[in-house]
């Protein structure tokens, strides 16, 4: 295997610590973003070096370096949807949690509800094959009083779906 | 030696194993039963022969013989022996001789029953379970030989069995060590687990298939296969809460499920799997559904399959991915040859298989059940197409994107909720005849006694979000109507034997075990839907560089920084571990040690977190990152996390509920027992 | 009616398997195929088209500021595009990356051949790119010449490859 950082990027924590005390003194002056500014946006994006992994708990230093750019544009003033649409533009929709909803991506929303519904419907129309006549009333238990205690007919029930077994 | 030996032995199996095939079929073909009989024994045989694979495995990683390649790459001396074994599962080739072991205890297990009666299934039993085990062992012969030995040529090194020409042994001084995300007591057990739960699966399955081929339209195979299916099912289980906490402990994000393509692969059986649990009742009360029976269990275990297959072929990208390898191809054509024969069976006996089905009522047990059913396929359909959209989107337009977590969280949610509902409602529900006035009128007492949780979560603070309400009072109601189950049964019987209350709840709970063992797997999993709900919706978090002394607070928690320890164990690693005192409302209430560990050997790091766990909720810290020069400052990430060890004690709960309905029977006297006893 | 759903739908799921795997187990674009067409926008704001370099030798080098089995090549890199005057086009396509560490890498290795970020990653996916460093090697006729995974380990060995394809 190669020893590429795609396949193994926690190697790359490593450099974090290397390269923590260097990066980002230009704008410590500035009225810095927090980290927890800077991880509400993070959490919602995916970095390709990291696949699965949210970039608010990705360690690579590719994830720093994209953290490190949302800070720097947290601070020029940039909105949450601007700098998600900056990194759409850069690197794909992949960045996204969701594939965004249009053309083909539609078929991702549409075909769990659909088939959820095609399943309701099955059920819907086996319950109606498969209702027999012989309504609820059957039953023995409907005789019994009404004001009969549920416990007892807990029993009965009991008793009656033990022998069953 | 020891190498020859496993390898040897692998081959042996090989061979013993592609010989009971031929002898079951011809057995069976020609009614003798001598060569059904050898097959049996070819079958018994494959598991002493594979433990000596295994145990010549294991006994290389132990002794450091790094001129095998999978040693070196999984194992190094630093590694204390217990991790040394576990790496037998550490990397593709071990584990897949680990699962064909684990496969061949099963069926050997499942060989040694008495067959009296289903004499008939036993040759394709043997057939799909062999066959299986052969394929695992294709796999591991030609392609992914954990035996393999390194040897350097005048140009390069070659992996092989045996020298090549002019070559000669390399023998690494040390191993490049286990993946340090592996090296946790959690991922000790955690794929072991998940892979008796992958491997028993096939025992329900060879014998779904033998019927099918067979032709036995009744419920043998389901009669069977019964206890073996909640082994199953817990082993199963337990491996993806085991991953969860492991994730939880190790991975070092404050979370415990990623919705990651390969985690969500070892769910889907599990999916299928309880839907079948479920609904073999049906067939079992009212023998009604067999058609949708079979299916159940042919989709959980191809799923298996599937999913086994998306991890280890490279299809799919995931922390959780198998180094890309050769085995891909073939394993395609198995899991093709596998869904095609279990579909082409099931439709080529569907007529066979019909049974008329009857419902009396909407209410019913029956008809909750099916319920049931359709929800968890639900699930199982948007977790399907979100591990499988990517693919087609790439395929389709060459545009990447990631299905992550919110998809699924929305897609799924619902139904999850309808579960819970339906854990409320069923169990009121009778078989056969029970109506909406029926059912109502066991609802009305449990529904009002419940709704006393809504005041009290307003009561502590929580109006918002209006669905994390619904689910508290839904957590309430599942428990409510639960408790009452165990509590009306053991009045009841208290009443008409004259027992004390709790000498009338253990015979109740012992005489009807699979039904009061459901209840406590319902508690269980309502437990651990209060563990989701607090970590899902009311998790916290912050996020901040402090130097020592300094605070960070989170709610009415304040964490202080109080100094860093850099130092060597003598396993290979380095540790920077931090102490930081936890407060709450201003008062002290523990330390915590999160820590970043280095591991020599394999150049990685791994992070620790320090958490402080309660029932109602757990801090959570995570060290980042600390200047190493000065030592005066560093970076921490905390959760607040509630509810979330609710997770853990359902998993102990759900472990004693499966204990309760599947611990073997005392007395198995007669066949007829075990029918009763259910 | 029915059967024919059902096998249809299995056949569909076989197939999407089938090509996902093909793709994964596809590997890099190779050698002798046709390198794949891309436009490339400098840092600097320069657009170039593959298409539009036919009849001459191309590197194509895919690296990150974050890579570190990048840094050693980077130099060698610079030196062979120096050493051909331009007579060998040499374009650095930035995988994944920031622009102001990558800037600063630039500058660091002071690189002065094209570089530009790969938007949207089109171009490794058009390449098949399965990391960094991974550098193609286009002869005059626009067809891959060489395909390096990995780093180059060493100046040599760049001239090596490259100086048979300029006598083509």
């Amino acid at each position: 295997m190669r020893p590429f950082e795609r396949q193994s990027p926690i190697i790359f924590l490593g450099i974090i610590l290397l390269s923590l005390g260097l990066p980002h003194v230009a704008t410590a002056q500035d009225p810095t973003p927090s980290d927890d500014e800077v991880n509400a946006i993070a959490k919602q994006l995916y970095c390709p070096v990291c696949e699965n992994v949210p970039l608010d708990a990705c360690g690579t230093q590719a994830c720093i370096q994209w953290r490190g750019i949302i800070r720097d544009k947290l601070a020029e003033g940039w909105t949450e949807d601007e700098i998600k649409q900056y990194f759409v533009d850069q690197y794909g929709d992949r960045v996204l949690a969701e594939p965004p909803r249009r053309g083909l991506n539609w078929l991702a929303y549409i075909v769990p509800p659909a088939a959820f519904l095609a399943g309701v419907y099955l059920l819907y129309k086996g319950f109606q094959t498969w209702k027999t006549p012989s309504a609820d009333h059957a039953s023995p238990q409907e005789s019994v009083s009404k004001t009969t205690a549920a416990d007892d007919k807990y029993i009965s029930r009991l008793e009656e779906e033990l022998r069953n077994r | 030696m020891a190498a020859d030996i496993g390898f040897g032995s692998l081959f042996i199996t090989l061979i013993v194993a592609l010989y009971g095939v031929g002898a079951a079929i011809y057995g069976e073909r020609n009614k003798d039963n001598m060569w059904v009989d050898s097959a049996r024994n070819a079958m018994l045989l494959t598991f002493p022969l594979l433990t000596i694979s295994v145990a010549s495995l294991i006994y290389l990683l132990v002794t450091d013989q790094y001129q095998i390649a999978y040693v070196a790459r999984v194992s190094s001396r630093s590694m204390p022996v217990y991790l040394k074994v576990a790496a037998l599962w550490g990397s593709q080739a071990g584990s897949l001789v680990f699962w064909s072991w684990l496969l061949a205890a099963f069926a050997s297990a499942v060989t040694l029953r008495k067959w009296d009666r289903e004499r008939d299934l036993l040759p394709w039993v043997i057939v799909v379970s062999l066959g299986t085990l052969a394929f695992f062992l294709v796999m591991n012969i030609f392609f992914e030989n954990p035996f393999a030995k390194l040897w350097q040529t005048a140009q390069r090194v070659v992996i092989a069995m045996t020298a090549p020409e002019n070559a000669l042994p390399l023998v690494p001084r040390d191993g490049q060590g286990l993946n340090p995300l592996l090296r946790h007591p959690g991922m000790v057990i955690h794929p072991p687990m998940q892979y008796l739960g992958f491997v028993a699966f096939i025992i329900p399955y060879a014998f779904a298939m033998a019927s099918l081929i067979t032709g036995r339209a009744d419920d043998s195979w389901i009669r069977i296969t019964r206890k073996w299916t909640l082994w199953a099912w817990l082993f199963l289980s337990l491996g993806l809460v085991l991953g969860m906490r492991w994730a939880y402990d190790v991975l070092g994000w404050g979370g415990y499920w990623g919705w990651d393509p390969v985690e969500i692969s070892a769910f889907m059986p599990w999916l299928t799997g309880t839907a079948f649990l479920h609904s073999v009742m049906i067939q079992e009360k009212r023998v009604m559904f067999k058609q949708w029976n079979m299916v159940l269990i042919i989709l959980t275990y191809d799923l298996v399959i599937f999913g086994t297959f998306l991890t280890r072929s490279g299809v799919l990208s995931s922390v959780h991915s198998f180094a890309q390898s050769a085995i891909g191809p073939l394993f395609f054509v198995f899991i093709a040859l596998t869904l095609t024969a279990s579909l082409g069976l099931v439709l080529y006996r569907w007529d066979d298989l019909k049974s008329k089905n009857s419902l009396k009522s909407f209410f019913s047990r029956e008809a909750l059940f099916l319920l049931n059913n359709l929800l968890f396929l639900g699930i199982l359909v948007a977790s399907f197409w979100g591990v499988i959209f990517p693919l087609i989107s790439e395929l389709a337009t060459g545009q990447k994107v990631t299905v992550g977590p919110p998809f699924y969280e929305r897609a799924t949610a619902p139904l999850f909720g309808g579960l819970m509902l339906l854990m409320g409602v069923a169990p009121l529900a009778a078989w056969g005849y029970s109506s909406w006035k029926t059912l109502n009128r066991s609802l009305v007492k449990p529904f009002f006694a419940s709704l006393t949780v809504i005041p009290v979560t307003f009561a502590l603070g929580i109006w918002q979000p209006w669905y994390a309400v619904l689910a508290f009072w839904l957590i309430g109601f599942v428990i409510t109507v639960t408790i009452c189950e165990f509590w009306r049964g053991s009045m009841s019987r208290a009443r008409r034997f004259d027992e004390n209350f709790f000498a009338a709840l253990w015979q109740l709970v012992k005489r009807h075990r699979r039904r009061y063992g459901g209840y406590i797997i319902h508690l269980s999993m309502i437990l651990m839907a209060l563990g989701i709900l607090g970590i899902e919706v009311f998790q916290a978090e912050t996020q901040g560089t402090i130097a020592q002394g300094e605070s960070l607070q989170l709610g009415v928690y304040s964490m202080t920084y109080e100094r860093l320890d850099n130092f060597d164990t003598d396993d290979g690693r380095n540790l920077a571990r931090a102490m930081v005192s936890v407060s709450k409302n201003g008062k002290e209430v523990g330390k915590l040690y999160p820590r970043r560990d280095y591991f020599y050997d394999s150049q990685q790091f791994v992070t620790i977190p320090g958490v402080r766990s309660t029932l109602a909720d757990d801090f959570y810290v995570i060290l980042i990152d600390w200047k190493p020069i000065s030592q005066a400052g560093a970076t921490f990430k905390i959760y607040h996390n509630p509810l979330v060890k609710w997770m853990w004690i359902g998993a102990w709960v759900f472990t004693f509920g499966i204990l309760v309905a599947a611990w073997p029977e005392k007395k198995p006297h007669s066949p007829r027992q075990t029918r009763i006893r259910s | 009616m029915k059967k024919v759903l059902i096998w249809g739908g299995l056949a569909i799921l076989l197939v999407i398997l089938a090509l996902g795997l093909n793709k994964s187990q596809q590997g890099q674009v190779s050698v002798g195929q046709p390198a794949p067409d891309f436009a490339l926008t400098s840092f600097d704001g320069e657009e170039y088209h593959l298409a539009d370099l036919q009849g001459k030798v191309v590197v194509i080098n895919f690296w990150a500021s974050w890579c570190t089995s990048c840094k050693p090549e980077a130099v060698d890199l610079e030196n062979a595009w120096r050493n051909y005057q331009g007579e060998v086009v040499f374009l650095g396509v930035d995988y994944v990356d920031t622009e102001p560490e990558a800037k600063a890498y630039l500058a660091e290795f002071d690189i002065t051949y094209p570089n530009g970020p790969d938007k949207r990653t089109k171009i490794s996916q058009a390449y098949r790119v399965q990391g960094v460093p991974e550098t193609f090697i286009i002869d005059k006729s626009g067809t891959i010449a060489h395909v390096q995974i990995g780093p180059f380990y060493s100046y040599d060995e760049i001239i090596y490859i490259i100086e048979p394809l300029l006598t083509e």
